[in-house]
């Protein structure tokens, strides 16, 4: 095969390196002197620490706790009517949607004729859901969202299957720990005028739970 | 211009090189069907010839077709770095005889992928040194990405089961003139310096290594095969899960494959977040990586330092998606919603938090004896070869080959800013670590330009009820919208039959997708390229000669992810 001696110049073609040039060492590198700034640096991030100069980086969990957005995809919630019962109408889309395959419904006929079904067992296994809020997203009647809540700890397998009590439990649906739900762009709004600083997390945390520091 | 294959190859007996033509044919690349017994032939003529120079074998893949009478097909996917073109290869196989030539001689780097073909499709590669299981256990029986594979089936591995690598020391070292005795030892698949899953059996001659195999699998979750189960939508919880340091870039790369099939393109305001976003998953990539490196020789300050920004940009990333390692962010389409008010002034508070921690770091690092003895000249490879193993992203520009996906084939809006890819000669530890700082800086960059062109108006997620499911409100209060949102649930999205590899610039290399739909709402078959495989399977060559610590520096330099690695 002849080798067409126009071929090595089209543009851009070149040859790759058929040997390293490894980086070679100054005379000041030789004898450690760079360590010096080095050392520099820690000692400024030392006393930066040690007279709180500066913000710490670190919070203590579970003191402290960053402050999530209100997207934050956790803890799933099953939302109820006004008089207490189940918002859901059981449609199957919550489970047809998740990849997971992690949520088991069991439907029943409903009394109410206006409702028509309804889920008598509705249960999630939190060790199989991949918090991805796909549920929520496919939901047509904003019966699940999810809240901010990332403590999900079990002694059992079998516990971590949740069914609707655990699904509905009050504490969940505390306003200020909602999580990731059918996009409210006012809500957006609102957070960004309460927390002026948003992105500072840390801070926030430090600043809610410092007066409990200051009582011990 | 090059599916006018045959010319070029004309020493080859007719018919061995076909184009795939017609309506059925790949549009996104040339395809050549390709005769089993003239593969070699192809691809040496294709790396050798100066007017091809397909010198990167950047994946190899099986596929199975049941009602085929040729069931199987081998898809070799060559890119050409000088040239800037991609090419796929086919060889069709038959069930009763699938065997095929072993592509090791021409590229390196086909040992690994055709020890993965074997094992999921069975494909038997003649002339192969090492042909066993690489992702599925030795206890394993039939080949899981066989369409007819029961994907219910388990396999238990017994001890007797357990491969047990023969390692045979060089011949330099036969004579038994070294005064020390040969010790095997093994680390991992559980061990703190592994950096995940991998198991590395080394033959120590004193603290030399002599000789060396990896064993990797042991995060295998059949990716590829849940894929073709689930709905093309459902399938983006699964990519967060591949590089999951860096998972926004999965999506990306997954979201606009798919967008590619469809023929849609996201808003431009899903584009400017999906380019800031990806950027800022580089940078947290490359500071895990550094960050563990040093933590692995003894320099665990900079750990500290590095990860402060990992922490703050996920705390971004959260407030856009709701979660902070398996983000799931992208949509086929767009966005999982609309930015949130204060994502620029995040955006800029992150721009001002991460220089100082970076230049803290390099003050420490970059002229330091201690880390320069530890990594200069270390598994130190040349670009020809590393090229020759298949290796791209930042381990081969340190390597003084300037391939980035993102300047040679730009997306998002890579073409709209000025940056540079940075390069270094050494391909050692040392300048594997450095390219990743610099590019640190470019990505910075990269997102101080985009965040002064402004965010575009408009959404975030296409206006197409067939691909993006409606506004809530329009769900709940129109009947049509309502019933695209029931077929979309539920049938998925209908992706059009047909192939293509869609690629983006992960935070390791270069991560592509090779996505088959067969119109249905469900993938036919995913492939990922992932760009740390090529790279881990020339670990052992790279270590072999060096002291099993400097192994260690290799392994955090080479920036393996077991999620990749093994699917």
């Amino acid at each position: 095969m002849s080798v067409a001696p126009n071929a090595l110049k089209l543009p851009g073609i070149q040859e790759h390196p058929k040997t390293t040039e490894p980086r070679r060492m100054t005379i000041a590198e030789r004898l450690y002197l760079p360590l010096l700034s080095g050392l520099g640096v820690t000692i400024r991030h030392m006393f930066a620490n040690l007279f709180g100069l500066r913000k710490r980086v670190t919070i203590q969990y579970p003191e402290e706790r960053r402050e999530y957005s209100h997207r934050y995809r956790g803890h799933h919630i099953l939302t109820s009517r006004p008089d207490g019962s189940v918002r859901c109408v059981a449609c199957f889309l919550c489970a047809t949607a998740c990849p997971a395959e992690c949520i088991h419904i069991e439907a029943a006929e409903h009394p109410d004729v206006n409702i028509e079904k309804y889920p008598v067992v509705y249960e999630i296994d939190m060790l199989r859901c991949v918090f991805c809020g796909y549920c929520v997203d496919a939901c047509p009647e904003d019966a699940i969202i999810m809240s901010n809540n990332y403590d999900m700890a079990y002694y059992s397998r079998e516990q971590s299957i949740v069914g609707k009590s655990d699904l509905m439990k009050p504490f969940t649906v505390d306003p200020g720990r909602l999580g990731y739900r059918p996009y409210y762009p006012e809500e957006d709004e609102k957070r960004s005028q309460t927390s002026s600083q948003g992105f500072d997390l840390v801070g926030a945390a430090r600043a809610k739970s410092a007066p409990a520091t200051v009582a011990h | 211009m090059i599916a006018e294959a045959p010319p070029l190859l004309d020493r080859l007996p007719a018919g061995a090189v076909v184009a795939q033509e017609g309506p059925d044919a790949p549009t996104d690349q040339p395809t050549w069907i390709v005769r089993r017994d003239s593969l070699v032939d192809v691809l040496r003529e294709l790396k050798e010839n100066p007017r091809q120079r397909f010198d990167l074998l950047l994946d190899l893949c099986g596929v199975d077709y049941p009602d085929r009478e040729e069931r199987f097909e081998a898809v070799y996917h060559l890119y050409s770095i000088p040239r800037g073109e991609r090419l796929r290869l086919k060889v069709r196989l038959t069930e009763a005889d699938p065997v095929l030539p072993s592509a090791i001689p021409v590229h390196k780097g086909a040992d690994w992928f055709e020890r993965e073909a074997y094992d999921l499709f069975g494909f038997q590669f003649t002339g192969h040194p090492n042909l066993r299981r690489i992702l599925t256990h030795d206890g394993f029986q039939g080949h899981a990405l066989r369409k007819d594979y029961d994907s219910a089936r388990r396999w238990i591995l017994t001890e007797e089961n357990i491969y047990q690598p023969k390692l045979v020391a060089p011949r330099s070292l036969e004579n038994g003139d070294s005064m020390f005795e040969r010790m095997t030892v093994n680390i991992g698949p559980s061990h703190p310096a592994m950096h995940g899953t991998f198991r590395l059996i080394a033959m120590l001659d004193g603290e030399t290594i002599v000789a060396s195999e990896v064993e990797i699998g042991y995060l295998h979750r059949c990716f590829e095969k849940m894929a073709e189960t689930h709905t093309w939508q459902q399938v983006i919880p699964y990519t967060d899960r591949l590089n999951y340091c860096s998972s926004f870039i999965n999506n990306v790369g997954y979201c606009r494959t798919v967008e590619q099939m469809l023929g849609i393109e996201a808003p431009p305001r899903a584009v400017w977040a999906r380019t800031i976003l990806s950027e800022f998953s580089r940078i947290m990539d490359h500071c895990v990586c550094n960050g563990a490196t040093l933590v692995d020789l003894g320099a665990l300050t900079n750990f500290w330092y590095l990860f402060q920004p990992r922490e703050e940009i996920y705390s971004l990333l959260e407030s856009v998606t709701g979660a902070r390692l398996t983000v799931s962010g992208c949509r086929i389409g767009g966005l999982i919603a609309e930015l949130p008010p204060d994502f620029i002034a995040r955006c800029e508070h992150l721009l001002e938090f991460i220089p100082p921690l970076v230049d803290d770091v390099e003050k420490l690092i970059h002229k330091n004896r201690i880390f320069m003895d530890r990594s200069v000249g270390i598994a130190a490879i040349a670009g020809e070869e590393a090229v020759n193993w298949g290796w791209t992203g930042p381990c081969l520009r340190a390597s003084g080959v300037a391939y980035d996906v993102r300047k040679a084939h730009p997306y998002d809006l890579y073409d709209k800013v000025e940056w540079e890819v940075p390069v270094l000669l050494g391909g050692d530890v040392y300048d594997r670590f450095k390219v990743r700082m610099l590019e640190i800086r470019q990505s910075l960059r990269i997102i101080r330009q985009l965040l002064d062109r402004g965010m575009p108006a408009g959404r975030t997620i296409i206006d197409d009820p067939h691909v993006a499911l409606p506004p809530k409100d329009a769900c709940y209060n129109q009947m049509e919208s309502m019933i695209y949102h029931f077929k979309l649930i539920m049938d998925g999205i209908q992706v059009p039959p047909g192939e293509r590899y869609g690629m983006v610039e992960g935070a390791n290399g270069e991560l592509g997708f090779y996505c088959i739909s067969d119109g249905g709402g469900k993938p036919y078959r995913i492939k990922v390229r992932p760009p740390c495989f090529p790279i881990f399977s020339t670990f052992s060559t790279l270590v072999n000669g060096h002291t099993l610590s400097d192994a260690i520096a290799t392994l955090g330099g080479l920036n393996v992810i077991a999620g990749e690695l093994e699917r």
